[in-house]
């Protein structure tokens, strides 16, 4: 089991997951973003490597993932990312990339690299399990869990195959569309969790839309095994780049009124 | 062949909440791919609506002048000024089969908005069309030809704001809108079923033109010629040939050189990569990134092409190579001058190629060029570049 397994068996409460953007805003504040997270109590790190045509994102993470890039991320800097937050922390780190970075690098050496520089499982965005044997094996090969993402749309037929090939946690898609922080949690959330519980042992975390502790709280009576954040936690971090303590300030408090909620 | 693929190219590599649309547009595509009242349907259209069968034109003076017998297809008669209505009109009433209430299009020249708009209005669907500003700054007129056909047209603003950015945004409506919008995609590209389904609907050009040619000269071409940008005008054209002693060339975009960098000839120049949910050559850095293009036939300012391209590519059975702004803009002077025919930007470097390689050519050879466009959208662009700099 690898670290994000173990941190589900642990919890007797849902875990909180925090998506960041590797780069963003640039090196240094990408890493005290990291820790501000880490330290207010995120139970799993969700670590985006910016991409030129993320379709999956909202504007938000688009406009992350180009900034990050304007100020010279790279494969390598990504992998040294990872490094970096090794050297302070244990916490389970999922990455969360889009195909042609793992293509592009060789399937295999990419899980190999991430492996080695201290990750925990790969999520491909753009990457159904139609077309993840092989990346499912380099997973499998390389230890890591290969996430793979659930939406409102996927058939019954699809979602067998998806629970078949994914570890470490599923991540379901709580609306169709992209990522972005929304008002309202959409309805569609706590139906899924419906639909898919009984047909996986394995954890079920909720993502897309969520940026408020009432979104967190729905989620926890719900039953989500993890509830996931990504677009409100990099909209803090764009609002607070040239000021890296009201950044620090402003995430801690943000993740520890998620954190309050899921408590219960 | 696995499902989708063009030998290794093509697939489905996109993001989980559009599958379940992906699967419901192919099976669509198959049943009504072959549904007599769908195709009687769409060749009335195309017979009484849009203009076909396009006439094959001999060009007399321009085979005078290169020594071989020169025939274009002429898809710029087409009703909208380009090959694009063939694949709208296609898959707008296959929507309306499928009951689907909005269409959305990217565009880049905006011709594919444009004909997505005409399909649209004449079939009674809604049309939004999604953009780049920097394309709305450089092609005002069709953003008002769209607007006059009641499509709403959508700015783009994210990443390059040309034609790669205005799939990515329509994609992400897609992904929020699939029960009740059809993606209505311009080229062979994107994600299965679309390289095969825009295949399938542009491939009417290489039919008639093959009928065309046996009626008139008893034989078929010896070799034809095409631009791609996408491709689908291109796989339009070479496909009922493939089987063939033809030989079938594909002309990308060279912009400034392929030295320079400042190009769109993914085939020539790209490596295999994915984007827009196909595996397919790509313009790209080490890291994967997707690299900006340039062409001046913004058709052709796209920095992936169709998966089967990438296959034809590498088998050999398709040459490929590219030409210059420079040479494309030669071109569509000579075609105007000598022919009385303004051809669109795009088309003009396949006129370029075969300027370039007449003397490859015999006397009696039969040499095809598809005209895929007009040139009315390009005036007032190739009129600032004769002022020169300002």
């Amino acid at each position: 089991m690898t670290r994000i397994g173990e941190v589900f068996g642990m919890l007797d409460r849902p875990a909180f997951i925090a998506y960041l953007v590797a780069g963003y805003p640039d090196q240094h504040g990408f890493l005290t973003a990291a820790q501000a997270v880490i330290e207010a109590g995120a139970d799993i790190l969700e670590l985006g490597m910016p991409f030129s045509d993320p379709v999956a994102d909202g504007p938000t993470i688009q406009r992350a993932h180009t900034r990050a890039l304007e100020q010279g991320m790279t494969v390598d800097g990504f992998f040294n990312s990872i490094r970096e937050v090794r050297r302070f922390s244990e916490i389970p780190i999922l990455l969360m990339v889009y195909c042609n970075t793992v293509y592009r690098r060789g399937v295999e050496q990419f899980y190999l690299e991430a492996k080695g520089a201290g990750a925990d499982g790969v999520l491909i965005v753009d990457m159904p399990p139609e077309e993840g044997g092989r990346a499912v094996r380099a997973a499998r090969e390389s230890g890591l869990d290969q996430v793979f993402l659930v939406a409102p749309s996927t058939s019954d037929e699809r979602l067998e195959q998806i629970l078949k090939s994914g570890g470490g946690f599923v991540y379901l898609a709580s609306l169709l569309g992209v990522t972005g922080a929304r008002e309202k949690l959409s309805d569609q959330a706590s139906r899924l969790i419906g639909r898919v519980r009984p047909r996986t042992r394995l954890p079920l975390a909720v993502g897309f839309g969520i940026s408020r502790p009432e979104h967190a709280a729905a989620l926890r009576t719900a039953r989500a095994d993890g509830v996931i954040v990504g677009s409100a936690l990099v909209r803090i971090v764009e609002e607070y780049a040239g000021d890296p303590e009201r950044m620090t300030h402003e995430l801690q408090g943000f993740v520890a009124g998620m954190r309050k909620e899921l408590e219960g | 062949m696995k499902r989708g693929r063009f030998g290794d190219f093509g697939g489905q590599f996109a993001p989980e909440s559009l599958m379940g649309a992906l699967s419901e547009l192919e099976d669509a595509f198959r049943r009504y791919g072959n549904d007599p009242g769908f195709l009687s349907t769409l060749d009335s259209y195309l017979a009484e609506f849009a203009g076909r069968p396009t006439p094959l034109t001999h060009c007399r003076n321009l085979s005078e002048d290169l020594g071989c017998r020169v025939f274009l297809k002429r898809e710029d008669l087409l009703h909208g000024g380009a090959h694009k209505l063939n694949n709208t009109l296609g898959q707008a009433l296959l929507a309306r089969f499928m009951g689907k209430k909005r269409l959305i299009a990217e565009t880049g020249a905006g011709q594919h908005g444009v004909a997505t708009a005409i399909a649209g209005a004449v079939l009674g669907i809604p049309v939004e069309v999604y953009m780049g500003e920097v394309d709305i700054g450089r092609q005002h007129p069709n953003v008002f030809r769209m607007e006059l056909m009641g499509a709403k047209v959508i700015p783009v603003s994210s990443g390059t704001r040309t034609l790669k950015d205005a799939v990515n945004e329509a994609l992400r409506d897609w992904a929020a809108s699939v029960g009740e919008t059809h993606y209505l995609l311009g080229s062979v590209v994107g994600p299965h079923p679309f390289p095969l389904m825009v295949r399938t609907f542009q491939s009417v050009i290489g039919k008639e033109t093959r009928a065309q040619i046996l009626e008139r000269e008893g034989r078929l071409p010896d070799a034809i010629l095409a631009c791609v940008g996408g491709g689908s005008n291109a796989i339009g054209i070479f496909h009922p040939f493939l089987q063939d002693r033809v030989r079938l060339i594909g002309v990308e975009a060279g912009g400034e050189g392929i030295e320079t960098g400042r190009h769109g000839a993914s085939l020539c120049a790209g490596s295999p990569g994915i984007l827009h949910g196909a595996l397919s050559f790509l313009l790209q850095d080490q890291d994967g990134q997707v690299l900006p293009t340039h062409s001046i036939a913004a058709g052709l300012d796209y920095p992936g092409v169709g998966p089967e391209h990438s296959m034809l590519h590498e088998t050999g059975r398709v040459e490929y190579t590219s030409v210059t702004d420079q040479e494309a803009l030669e071109a569509f002077a000579l075609l105007s001058r000598r022919e009385g025919i303004i051809p669109a930007l795009e088309s003009a470097h396949a006129i370029a190629q075969l300027l370039k390689m007449a003397g490859e050519f015999e006397r009696d050879d039969i040499i095809v060029v598809n005209l895929s466009g007009r040139g009315d959208k390009d005036l007032a662009e190739v009129a600032r570049l004769r002022r020169g700099p300002e």
